[in-house]
């Protein structure tokens, strides 16, 4: 009996130490650095799903990195930013070392002590002065430390489906300049195809408050005014009713917006790349998600700047993506991430070798080369480095010239600087409302919103 | 003789005494060992169940952001939460969700089950055919609603119900009909254990309470109403609270299909925990998604408190 006791107590105790090496093994191995002269970073890569090609454009990147910083390991990892994966990563711990923030986000995570001060790194890069300074005081917070660099900036721009253009009889190289004729060409579209004619995103992620946002902007109108916790909520303005209103007479009265009111950015991504929708508002820039992750047909694929209401105050909604960098990094890690965001991020914008460099990757992996974006820098920037990847852009420019033409004539203006998500997410229910009750009581619905958005602001967040 | 047996000899006569305990006799007698095997166990729970409940209780009282220190701000979490303009929608959102269920899919398992266990032959097909959506992973499950619900003319319900001349119908994109459709998948995906659970019930039932009725001319709905429902109410008791407590806490259905919409109309209590937590991509309130946790627990654990009281005298034995 004793010896079956004592040989259960050892059992148990074995089991236990096992557990405890394989906890303290476990943690070893997952520590960044294998040994004293490497350093493994973990960087965010393309958004899940994209395609074998993209990842192998990545890859190589990757490869071209290393060879030239043999002690730096980069481990790729899939990343789409989205509200409340990112928070939920954050809070985890579990984001990659780099990774991607919209220009909304990363002031107010700076101050919150949640990205990591790149201040003196950053300051050493040789074209740091000519960053253009609106741009990169999104990633700078109000007591001057830089916690994330620009990616990128895009304009909100109208998408449409040139083959769907053409089967209802409109001219796809002539796309709508007045929000009357988007709702013209949406209703012909719906009649003559059965597709939808115009789509918004109408999500509880935000992103139907981003959409009426742009749409308000458009037409002259503001979500808030001043600055920081004093600012003035406006969701509630003649404006955003009359974007709304517009949005309810598609609706309801022409029927043109299809059936499907919950779509979010990759899902109305998806529909308009089946061929499903006629025209919808997103990002510049969004030709390359278009390509990498729904395999959109290039020949039906066309862009136009919005259209603005004769208001002084009209402008197109502008925004951005930065890189950034997690808080909890040691100096090693650290000055390895601001390596990859040079390498992979900057260097590519300002210069040559490496603009043609990426340029060559992305083509030879039939990635799209020459999207539409607004310049990071300045504008004679923008365009000498268009003019460095030329030979190796493989967008179809002429389908985009509307746009490329037409952006630089219009008005950017930046997000609401106040609680951004917060303001959007309070629109969220409004947009949904009148996509989804004919008898939706606007005012009402934006004087709540507005109590919403006020509130968060007011609280800081 | 061993110590229970002096023990208990002992409790009879004092001219017995007890061996004294010492930490050897102790360690021989095998608590060791069972402190050993103990540890893993108290262990697991405390790494994965109390902790977390302490820390909630913590967090309830705090502001953080989970990088930061946190800083104490006492009962604000609790009064910003009451304040909410969201929190009476998510209630009563949440409410309306329990008595969907209660009315549509509570006694569906019942009635499933009383039929199946009337089957003389090939029961476990019907048994398995019951069971299956229980095992098909809910995401998958959602994802395949999803396409039945689509609002087009093409979609599975809409397609079916056009043969008869009905629909389109608006399904999950209409604020009146949302609410109902998610009931309908989730009593679709749950009803599968309860069925099993009566089932296992009704053949504890005396079957020659059955015959006597059967002797006395019952039919089938008065041998049901007057010895299966009798026999059966202390399971039904239990499943009833069981199915209360779960869709008080529902949370898939509204965040996968509808993320709460449209227009806050599936906004469930737990959804609005979870937007508190990760809703704002800024990092998100963790204080106060913990104190309506909190609020949420307590309310739970009063209801089950009074229900129990309530039904004691109603239960079997």
């Amino acid at each position: 009996m004793k010896s079956t006791r004592r040989a259960a107590t050892l059992a148990a105790a074995c089991l236990l130490a096992v557990c405890a090496s394989s906890i303290s093994s476990a943690a070893v191995k997952s520590g960044s650095t294998s040994s004293a002269s490497t350093v493994t970073i973990s960087v965010a890569s393309l958004i899940p799903g994209s395609t074998d090609a993209a990842k192998q454009q990545f890859a190589a990147q990757v490869s071209q990195f290393e060879k030239a910083n043999p002690s730096i390991k980069v481990k790729p990892v899939e990343y789409q930013w989205t509200g409340p994966t990112f928070a939920a990563k954050l809070a985890a711990g579990t984001l990659p070392t780099v990774f991607e923030v919209p220009f909304t986000d990363a002031r107010t995570l700076g101050e919150n002590g949640q990205l990591a001060d790149l201040t003196s790194l950053v300051k050493k890069l040789p074209y740091y002065s000519k960053y253009n300074p609106a741009v990169i005081a999104e990633g700078t917070t109000a007591k001057g430390k830089i916690v994330a660099l620009p990616k990128g900036a895009y304009a909100q721009a109208l998408h449409y489906n040139r083959k769907l253009f053409q089967q209802a009889g409109l001219n796809p190289n002539k796309p709508p300049t007045t929000w009357g004729q988007v709702a013209a060409y949406a209703k012909q579209i719906a009649q003559k195809t059965g597709k939808t004619g115009y789509a918004e995103m109408a999500k509880n992620d935000n992103t139907a408050g981003w959409i009426l946002t742009t749409v308000v902007y458009t037409l002259g109108g503001r979500m808030e005014t001043g600055s920081g916790t004093k600012a003035k909520a406006t969701l509630s303005n003649p404006l955003t009713a009359q974007a709304l209103n517009m949005l309810k007479r598609m609706r309801w009265t022409d029927n043109s917006m299809g059936s499907n009111f919950d779509m979010g950015w990759s899902d109305i991504n998806q529909q308009f790349a089946a061929g499903n929708i006629g025209m919808y508002i997103s990002g510049s820039d969004i030709y390359t998600n278009l390509v990498q992750a729904s395999n959109v047909d290039p020949s039906i694929y066309g862009i136009a700047p919005l259209p603005l209401a004769k208001n002084k105050n009209a402008g197109v909604l502008g925004g951005g993506t930065l890189a950034s960098v997690k808080p909890n990094v040691n100096a090693a890690e650290k000055a390895a991430a601001v390596k990859w965001i040079d390498f992979y991020y900057e260097r590519p914008l300002v210069t040559k070798s490496q603009a043609v460099r990426n340029a060559q990757t992305l083509e030879a992996n039939k990635q799209p080369v020459g999207v539409p974006a607004l310049p990071v820098f300045n504008k004679a920037q923008y365009d000498l480095a268009n003019t460095w990847i030329k030979p190796y852009i493989n967008v179809p420019l002429g389908q985009m010239k509307a746009f490329t033409s037409g952006i630089f004539k219009q008005k950017v203006i930046p997000e609401p600087a106040a609680a951004t998500q917060s303001v959007y997410h309070a629109l969220d229910p409004v947009v949904q409302a009148v996509l989804t009750d004919k008898n939706a009581d606007v005012t009402s619905l934006l004087g709540q919103a507005n109590s919403a958005a006020q509130t968060a602001i007011s609280s800081g967040g | 003789m061993g110590v229970i047996e002096a023990r208990s000899v002992g409790s009879r006569s004092t001219e017995v005494r007890l061996p004294r305990r010492t930490p050897l006799t102790w360690v021989r007698s095998g608590g060791l060992t069972t402190i050993v095997f103990l540890l893993p166990l108290l262990f697991v729970f405390g790494a994965f169940s109390w902790y977390p409940i302490v820390r909630t209780v913590v967090m309830s009282l705090q502001h953080t952001n989970l990088v930061q220190p946190a800083t104490w701000v006492g009962l604000d979490n609790f009064r910003a939460v009451i304040h909410d303009p969201l929190l009476p929608i998510a209630v009563k959102n949440t409410a309306e969700f329990a008595g969907l269920a209660l009315v549509l899919g509570y006694p569906i398992p019942l009635i499933a089950a009383v039929l199946m266990s009337e089957v003389r032959k090939r029961r476990g097909v019907y048994t398995v055919l019951a069971y299956l959506p229980v095992v098909i992973p809910p995401v998958v499950a959602v994802l395949l609603w999803k396409t039945f619900y689509d609002a087009s003319s093409a979609g599975v319900f809409n397609t079916l119900l056009g043969w008869v001349h009905l629909g389109p119908y608006t399904w999950l994109q209409s604020q009146s009909t949302a609410m109902p459709s998610l009931v309908l998948e989730a009593t679709w995906a749950n009803a599968g254990g309860t069925v099993i659970i009566y089932l296992a019930a009704l053949m504890s039932v005396d079957s020659e309470l059955y015959e006597a009725a059967s002797v006395d001319g019952a039919g089938i709905l008065r041998k049901v109403w007057h010895i299966t429902l009798p026999q059966l109410r202390g399971v039904l008791l239990v499943t009833m609270i069981l199915q209360i407590i779960a869709t008080a806490q529902v949370f898939l259905e509204p965040y996968l299909f509808t993320s709460g919409g449209p227009a806050n109309s599936t906004l469930t209590v737990l959804l609005l925990i979870y937007n508190y937590a990760f809703g704002n991509s800024l990092g998100g309130d963790y204080g106060k998604a913990t104190a309506l946790s909190l609020m949420l627990a307590v309310f739970l654990a009063l209801f089950s408190w009074i229900y129990l009281r309530l039904t004691r005298s109603w239960s079997t034995n």
